[in-house]
């Protein structure tokens, strides 16, 4: 099909306008994996000084107050910098060619909310160099401590705005494209789940990422215009800023995971040459996560003091995400089971996601339970439960099935050997980095601190020593991107053997255009 | 519980563990409170509880990762469904969620119930102090990091408490319910010990309570657990859980103490010190109260508090200088001091800001401060 | 590609989006309603309960708390010793605000109790927390707050606490 169109349509412009001005899925997927990337070495690196400043007790490399800027600033680029930008990538790579759609719905607004997150990268990072420093209240923002900072705060607030109205832009465009132009014949419950995932995100960014917008333009306005809608002292209350942060803050977490629920809903079928185990029910799970997630954020303020009967509410609806999670693991191990299984380096980021993400849910059910909550809340319990869930859970995602999709997007295979050394040492370190974390937060290591008592100096050396080497194995990716680019083993269409879905019938590298005239899926 | 040792030793069987070592904790601390007890036994239960499940399910996918590898010559067998098995695994899921459940509603609704207490204490959290309250008893004090600043900048050997000690602990009996008052006079802070399994946010403007009942004499650390800014790893609490007999005592020689002090502060107001007197305590007075923000070198932090050394106010006329530290400055971190500390440490302190560091300012005196105290 | 279906689904996402921008806000409302309905943070006179027989046969002890957020410029002191009281019984008690500063001063307190389940059953009739405080400089006031602890109130509840914080208005912190 696709060769029957005039050569000339294949051709992308060239230069840097090209980039600039691009209305091409394609080009603007692999823009937001370069920006992620970007700011995935940024925020990497203040992660490494963090670990750096926590390897021995004492003040060392930094003074608190950078300290609570590394960690806010870690936080927030993290989320809104990397994750979300790199599964944003995933998808305007992705959900076009898997429906058989020629492009985005809005090709334009595409390319205006992609470039709306440079300039706020910008502000944030640019803040740093503003007097008083960056922002240093914790990505949570939290109010009163959010009111003493000083002029970066507002510019935080700002680009906080920028990233939102680029999820939401982003978001309409992708929920737009699947819900209209998918090719005819692929009904709803035919989508592949990677777009099914896609589309309920979207549906959780438009609903949430507004709330977002509104909690930080109520905290400019109580910063700069006078009001008082957090501070008691006009008759407002700190603790309702918990309140509309984590309506926001709890489905966003959700935001960060489903995506990746779909890419390894994608990897694992193909490595085992079997259809997903359970297709309908994922869905429904997936669905059903996303409608709870509006029901369980008061689990994050457990210690504010809440009436017993909102802490019992809010730990039986959490208890409840555990079922239709529950019921994506199990799928994925029955789709294992009985296959034909082989190892390529995506399978095998998938299947320690599998194993890691489930101890990241596990960890996720101590703290639901109030009470044990309430001795773990803001240790460092939370902070491995949360990296277990976003770093060997989604950030581990993100390596599958960019493994698994270079050779379509690039036309080369991933050189195996590199990638394997890159999962093994990644996987080991990661352990070693997040597991001691547990211990911490169970011996009773707050969070957010940049000095610590004696008793837990040795686990947080072990960690340290984890991240160095996490962070310094993040290198051999970046290589093996680089060599995937200039060259390699040439890729075919159906670059793996068990590889099913629309994105395998058009030629690696898939040209510029694809799907111009609309496939049959029967 | 103990069982739930056990099986935590084993489940840390990868080798960069020591459990022999004491300092590698792996658990909870040994819990000194029934709730915290009750907290000990729920995690423990859990635990269990994940690890099964945790074993099961990767039991399975590990034999299916080595006997069903194409490698090894297995044939994929395509089937995508199964009904029975997955309301199977959706209900047993549910049902073990409610047995966790159980004793874990129990505990919240004891956790919440600060009926009937004992004693009530209020704890107000500041930037980066706490304060205790003891309502019936009249008696108040301000509890602070004691650990020195050498050791924070690694110039002196850490000692055994780094981090955990403060100058007055709190102090209450042992086996009674003491009911907490939170509230906070800046930032959210959070109130946590946890070998006595209490954690509450203290909340400016608010007032929220929470209770323990220490169970064993002993002496408990914990820190602030909200991020409350710079001061945040620097704000410990300890609690001294002493008998009846000893905590009456202590309870009459802080109420004879207040009076002891008065009548001090009230001779010390009018007598006058020599620079070097006034010197030497305010330096202790300067790291106990002011260092935190401006820095044992008075530089300050450029942008967020102001540096002493070389200060205009510093080093100009005294009574701008003592208004300052009395009264605190509108719209900023600058607390007032006036109520936290008596003229003849106030005296100290600014004369030692106006004399250290290379600053030409006059020293005061209490009568100086005094008249200014409004 | 179905162009008019395309415009009209954003369209619909972004009025979507609006309107949770609009919740955002609304929260702040709903969460007033929520405290009302819950009875925290109330600050405005409740009427009586229908049923103001006094329940002389339990008493409740009530400590009273003051917290002073500005205490360079106010001494704000509540009555040190608790008040017993019986559910159903008209209480008065008196704080008292001092103006240590030099100039007029403008304040007001916010009231917060412990437990949280208590602050449903305090009715005030009358408080100084409803209204704003002009203090000339120097002044010395005693504030009034009439309150009944309704007979509601559950039976292990036997302490409970009325803290009172007070903050100077006209500036920003």
């Amino acid at each position: 099909m696709e060769a029957v169109l005039p050569h000339g349509h294949h051709a992308a412009p060239a230069g840097l306008w090209r980039w600039l001005a691009s209305t091409n899925h394609k080009d603007i997927g692999t823009l937001y994996f370069w920006f992620a990337a970007t700011m995935f070495l940024i925020g990497g690196l203040m992660a490494m000084l963090i670990r750096a400043e926590l390897f021995q007790p004492g003040l060392q490399l930094v003074r608190p107050e950078v300290f609570n800027q590394l960690t806010t600033l870690h936080g927030l680029i993290m989320i809104f910098g990397v994750i979300m930008p790199a599964f944003t990538g995933f998808a305007n790579w992705q959900v076009p060619l898997m429906i058989g759609a020629p492009d985005m719905a809005f090709p334009r607004m595409n390319n205006w909310s992609f470039w709306l997150l440079p300039v706020a990268g910008l502000f944030l990072i640019g803040s740093t160099l503003l007097p008083g420093g960056a922002v240093a209240g914790g990505w949570t923002m939290y109010p009163p401590l959010f009111m003493q900072g000083g002029i970066s705060y507002d510019l935080t607030i700002f680009a906080i705005h920028l990233m939102g109205a680029s999820s939401i832009m982003g978001s309409i465009n992708i929920a737009t494209t699947i819900l209209n132009m998918r090719a005819p014949g692929m009904a709803l419950m035919k989508m592949p789940l990677f777009v099914w995932t896609w589309l309920i995100t979207a549906f959780l960014l438009i609903a949430v990422m507004p709330v977002l917008a509104g909690a930080v333009t109520m905290l400019l306005s109580d910063r700069n215009f006078g009001t008082h809608f957090f501070d008691a002292a006009g008759g407002g209350d700190p603790v309702m800023f918990q309140h509309v942060f984590w309506f926001f803050g709890h489905p966003e977490v959700y935001i960060l995971i489903l995506p990746a629920f779909g890419i390894i809903s994608t990897v694992i079928p193909t490595f085992s040459r079997k259809p997903l185990f359970g297709y309908a029910s994922m869905v429904y799970a997936t669905a059903a996560i996303a409608i709870l997630s509006f029901l369980v954020w008061g689990h994050h303020m457990f210690t504010v003091g809440m009436p017993a009967a909102a802490q019992l509410f809010f730990m039986y609806a959490t208890l409840l995400v555990a079922v239709p999670t529950g019921v994506k693991v199990f799928n994925w191990v029955a789709t294992m089971w009985r296959g034909s299984l082989t190892f390529e380096t995506p399978m095998l980021f998938a299947v320690a996601f599998v194993c890691l993400f489930t101890i990241g849910g596990f960890s996720g059910l101590v703290l639901a339970m109030a009470p044990v909550d309430i001795q773990l809340q803001d240790t460092y319990y939370v902070v491995a439960h949360f990296h277990y869930v976003l770093v060997t859970g989604a950030l581990f995602s993100i390596y599958a099935g960019l493994y698994y999709w270079l050779p379509k997007w690039t036309g080369h295979r991933a050189d195996e050997t590199w990638g394997r050394w890159h999962f093994w040492l990644s996987a080991v370190s990661v352990n070693v980095l997040f597991f001691p974390m547990h211990f911490l937060g169970l011996a009773g290591m707050p969070r957010r601190i940049p000095d610590y008592a004696l008793q837990f100096a040795d686990f947080n050396r072990v960690a340290s020593l984890g991240g160095f080497v996490f962070g310094a194995s993040q290198i051999l990716l970046l290589i093996v991107i680089l060599k995937c680019l200039r060259g390699g083993e040439k890729a075919e269409a159906r670059a793996w053997e068990g590889a099913e879905g629309l994105e395998w019938t058009v030629a690696s590298p898939a040209p510029y255009h694809t799907f111009t005239e609309p496939p049959e899926v029967k | 519980m103990r069982l739930g040792r056990q099986v935590l030793w084993m489940a840390c069987w990868a080798g960069w563990v020591q459990p022999v070592v004491a300092d590698w904790a792996l658990n909870l601390p040994a819990p000194k409170s029934d709730i915290a007890v009750r907290i000990y036994d729920i995690h423990t239960l859990i635990l269990l509880i994940c690890l099964g499940i945790f074993v099961v399910v990767f039991g399975v996918m590990f034999y299916a990762l080595f006997k069903h590898r194409k490698s090894v010559g297995h044939q994929a067998h395509p089937f995508h469904e199964h009904t029975s098995v997955e309301v199977i695994w959706t209900v047993i899921p549910l049902l073990i969620l409610v047995g966790m459940a159980w004793p874990a509603t129990r505990a919240v609704l004891d956790q919440k119930d600060t009926a009937n207490p004992d004693l009530t204490i209020k704890v107000t959290g500041y930037q980066w102090k706490w304060e205790y309250d003891y309502l019936q008893d009249g008696v108040k004090f301000i509890s602070a990091s004691s650990t020195p600043a050498d050791q924070i900048a690694n110039q002196a050997a850490k000692g055994p408490h780094y981090l955990l000690e403060v100058d007055e602990p709190m102090v209450v009996p042992v086996g009674k319910k003491v009911r907490i008052l939170l509230t906070s006079h800046d930032v959210i802070h959070a109130w946590w010990v946890p070998e006595l399994g209490v954690k509450q946010d203290a909340i400016p403007g608010f007032i929220r309570d929470t209770w323990f009942r220490a169970n064993e004499i002993g002496t408990y650390r914990g820190q602030c657990a909200e991020l409350c800014g710079r001061g945040h790893a620097f704000m410990p609490i300890v609690v001294e859980v002493k008998r009846e007999v000893d905590y009456q005592a202590w309870l009459a020689a802080k109420q004879a103490g207040k009076q002891a002090k008065a009548v001090a502060a009230a001779a010390a107001a009018g007598k006058s010190f020599g620079p070097a007197e006034l010197k030497a305590r305010g330096e202790k007075v300067y790291a106990a109260h002011c260092a935190a923000c401006h820095q044992a070198d008075g530089k300050g932090l450029p942008g967020v508090f102001p540096a002493l050394a070389g200060s205009r106010m510093v080093n100009g006329p005294a009574a701008a200088h003592i208004d300052r530290v009395l009264h605190g400055k509108d719209g900023s971190a600058m607390t007032a001091f006036q109520d936290q500390l008596d003229d003849a440490d106030l005296a100290a302190v600014i004369t030692w800001e106006r004399m250290a560091w290379g600053n030409t300012g006059s020293p005061v005196q209490p009568t100086d401060v005094k008249v200014l105290r409004k | 590609m179905n162009t008019t279906g395309n415009r009209r689904t954003s369209l619909r996402l972004t009025l979507l989006s609006a309107a949770m921008f609009a919740f955002g806000f609304a929260l702040v409302p709903l969460y007033d309603v929520f405290c009302d309905l819950t009875g925290l943070n109330r600050d405005a006179a409740q009427a009586l309960a229908n049923n103001t027989q006094v329940d002389a046969s339990r008493s409740v002890r009530i400590e009273l708390v003051a917290n002073v957020q500005d205490g360079a410029l106010w001494r704000f002191a509540a009555p040190r010793l608790p008040v017993e009281v019986h559910p159903g019984e008209l209480v008065r008690v008196e704080y008292e605000l001092e103006n240590l500063s030099d100039r007029p001063l403008v304040g007001r307190a916010v009231p917060s109790y412990a437990p949280l389940a208590a602050a449903a059953h305090f009715k005030k009739i009358d408080c100084f927390c409803f209204r704003e405080q002009h203090l000339a400089p120097h002044e010395k006031v005693r504030l009034p707050v009439l309150f009944v602890l309704d007979r509601g109130v559950a039976r292990d509840m036997k302490v409970v606490t009325l803290s009172y914080t007070f903050f100077a208005l006209g500036k920003r912190t």
